[in-house]
């Protein structure tokens, strides 16, 4: 009975020794991976997933590294990461700057994708956010320089919506133009074919994961013609108009610059006719969102103006 | 002692009672089916032949059968990925097989580590290298525990970062890079640290497979363990030889000839190298102890029973 007692005891001390064991050396490999795993969720910028690839941390959970992308992807300019690269192992990728993504129209990537990794619900190219491309050295941009360059905005898929030149003055010259490469997020699909086209030694322009190149503006921050334009007319009521600072005689109207002449008299047809139509639905309304043109501004107001509208 | 250990070799009495194909049958068999599956997946990248598409993680075959691996979409489940539906076929299509003809089968027939480590086994026996670290068989499914749990902690595929096995298949379709250097160690853990220890005592892949196949109606079974000359061939050659014991030795405690610990990958090697013929495949069903063992097992029993009471 005691002996039975004893072994009782030291089968359990034995088997409490061992579970102990067992999750010392379980858990010491379980960390040694764990920080692995943290540190290979860090994608270089280099390194661009393939259309309908999630944000980073979901993708690394969807995609089980099977290479089937890899495989369908007609123009071959998908890899999958080997052990020694920073790139979570087995996950594909493809860099812009040696291989763009070509963009087909019916997408045998994010198709051959068995796990859904790269969503199937996207199935207009266009509408794909691989990355996000940005201008990022404007001291080597040849367009900058004042060239007519302008590759990386005829080779862009989305010719004037992703990538538009933007004209001002070259200051340098004092009679030339500057044709600033802009890109806009909104439309730009990150596909690099700009970074790849770039003719500098290294690209000028680059394409980035998304959450690399974007800002991102306070939740609570409102742009204030945007709302204007939800609103269909001012939230501040009245509606202040500016007041410059001209010499007696002057005028002064965004768009149309400087003028001599009684105020009032450079006023557009089209500024004419919004005023026009913004009151007459809202007669007396002052406070309304649409259509509260100040009536009693000295010099500004709404009156004087459709006065002088009236012999048009 | 030592000398006469090296000078015969095991399954050399095999050899020279049955011949040398009858002594090797499923060994060359195996192999042929390793490198079978693994030519399936390299004639596509190599001479443009696209047989299969994909690599053991998820693959598709003539572009209509799809198969996916269990363990790795379990982990992507954890993550909280719900996978399409071409995952889900082929996942549920690869879970009946091995449910059928043995979980680990896949470790034994299919998976490109076996041969490495096999090559560590046998060069280990050849240089007679004894002794290493000592694990519990058990802690592989604690390592299976630890992936299913590092996927649901970090949300990523954490245990595909290292794991040998999709990164050898992988890299010998895709691009090998530096996995070489993780199969080397793989090569070289067996071959100086521990017998057998990777695929018999860690890997979590094996461990999944070993629990898909638990029931499965294929099994070796010692049909003709009367017939056994206790040369210990068997357990010397069995990559798992825990699994040998009880059905072929333990007839007068009423065990059953069928080898039904999971663990056993179905490889046939026992097959092979017994001069006897003790053992073939079979069905888990035909399990009944002879009847002499039977009566044997319940007299033991009985005369356990009275001498307790």
């Amino acid at each position: 009975m005691d002996s039975a007692k004893k072994s009782v005891l030291a089968a359990r001390r034995q088997f409490l020794l061992d579970a102990a064991r067992m999750a010392g050396g379980v858990g010491v490999l379980g960390l040694g991976v764990g920080l692995h795993a943290k540190q290979a969720k860090a994608l270089p910028p280099a390194a661009i997933r393939p259309p309908g690839a999630g944000p980073e941390q979901d993708f690394l959970g969807a995609c089980i590294r099977c290479g089937m992308c890899v495989r369908d992807c007609p123009y071959n300019i998908l890899f999958l990461a080997r052990p020694e690269q920073p790139i979570a192992t087995g996950s594909p990728y493809f860099v812009a700057r040696t291989g763009p993504c070509e963009m087909c129209e019916d997408i045998p990537c994010v198709k051959a994708c068995p796990t859904g990794a790269l969503d199937h619900k996207l199935t207009d190219i266009a509408k794909s956010k691989m990355g996000l491309a940005v201008l990022v050295d404007k001291e080597t941009c040849l367009n900058f320089l004042g060239l007519r360059c302008d590759v990386c905005y005829r080779v862009c898929p989305l010719i004037d919506k992703a990538i538009t030149l933007d004209l001002r003055h070259n200051e340098r010259t004092g009679k030339h133009t500057i044709f600033e490469p802009v890109v806009h997020s909104d439309q730009c699909t990150g596909c690099g074919k700009c970074e790849k086209a770039c003719v500098l030694e290294v690209a000028a322009i680059k394409v980035y994961p998304v959450k690399l190149a974007k800002g991102e503006l306070g939740s609570h921050y409102r742009i204030g013609w945007e709302e204007k334009q939800k609103a269909g007319g001012s939230l501040v009521a009245p509606e202040v108009e500016h007041q410059y600072n001209l010499p007696e005689g002057m005028r002064y109207e965004h768009g149309k610059g400087l003028s001599s002449g009684p105020p009032g008299t450079m006023a557009t047809p089209e500024a004419g006719v919004d005023s026009l139509r913004s009151v007459v639905p809202n007669p007396g309304k002052n406070a309304a969102p649409a259509g509260n043109i100040p009536q009693n501004i000295p010099g500004g107001g709404l009156s004087s103006r459709m006065s002088d509208d009236a012999p048009r | 002692m030592n000398e006469n250990m090296r000078t015969k070799r095991w399954g050399q009495e095999a050899v020279e009672t049955k011949g040398w194909w009858l002594a090797h049958k499923w060994l060359v068999l195996r192999r042929v089916s390793q490198l079978g599956i693994l030519a399936a997946f390299l004639v596509g990248p190599w001479f443009g032949l696209w047989i299969v598409k994909g690599n053991l993680n998820y693959s598709l075959t003539l572009n209509t059968l799809p198969l996916a691996d269990p363990f790795i979409l379990l982990q992507s489940l954890v993550t909280g990925h719900v996978p399409e539906k071409l995952a889900l076929i082929g996942v549920a299509i690869v879970a009946v097989f091995y449910l059928l003809v043995g979980g680990r089968v896949y470790c034994s027939w299919v998976c490109p580590v076996n041969p490495v480590t096999d090559a560590a086994g046998w060069l280990r026996d050849r240089l007679g290298i004894k002794g290493g670290a000592h694990v519990s068989r058990n802690a592989r499914y604690w390592i299976l525990a630890l992936t299913l749990l590092l996927a649901g902690i970090t949300g990523t595929l954490a245990w595909e970062l290292v794991n040998p096995v999709s990164m050898l298949h992988r890299g010998l379709i895709f691009g090998l890079g530096s996995a070489w250097m993780v199969v080397l160690a793989v090569f070289a853990f067996d071959l100086f640290v521990m017998n057998r220890g990777w695929c018999g005592y860690l890997c979590p892949v094996g461990a999944c497979y070993a629990l898909i196949g638990k029931a499965s109606p294929l099994r070796v079974t010692a049909v003709k363990r009367e017939a056994c000359n206790d040369c210990m061939d068997c357990f010397a050659i069995c990559p798992e030889p825990l699994v040998i014991k009880a059905p072929l030795k333990d007839a007068t405690k009423g065990v059953g000839p069928v080898i039904l610990a999971s663990e056993c990958t179905n490889c046939g090697r026992c097959i092979d190298v017994c001069s006897k013929d003790v053992f073939s495949f079979g069905s888990r069903f035909n399990n009944a102890a002879s009847m002499a063992g039977v009566a044997r097992a319940a007299s033991k029993r009985s005369t356990q029973v009275g001498s307790a009471s």
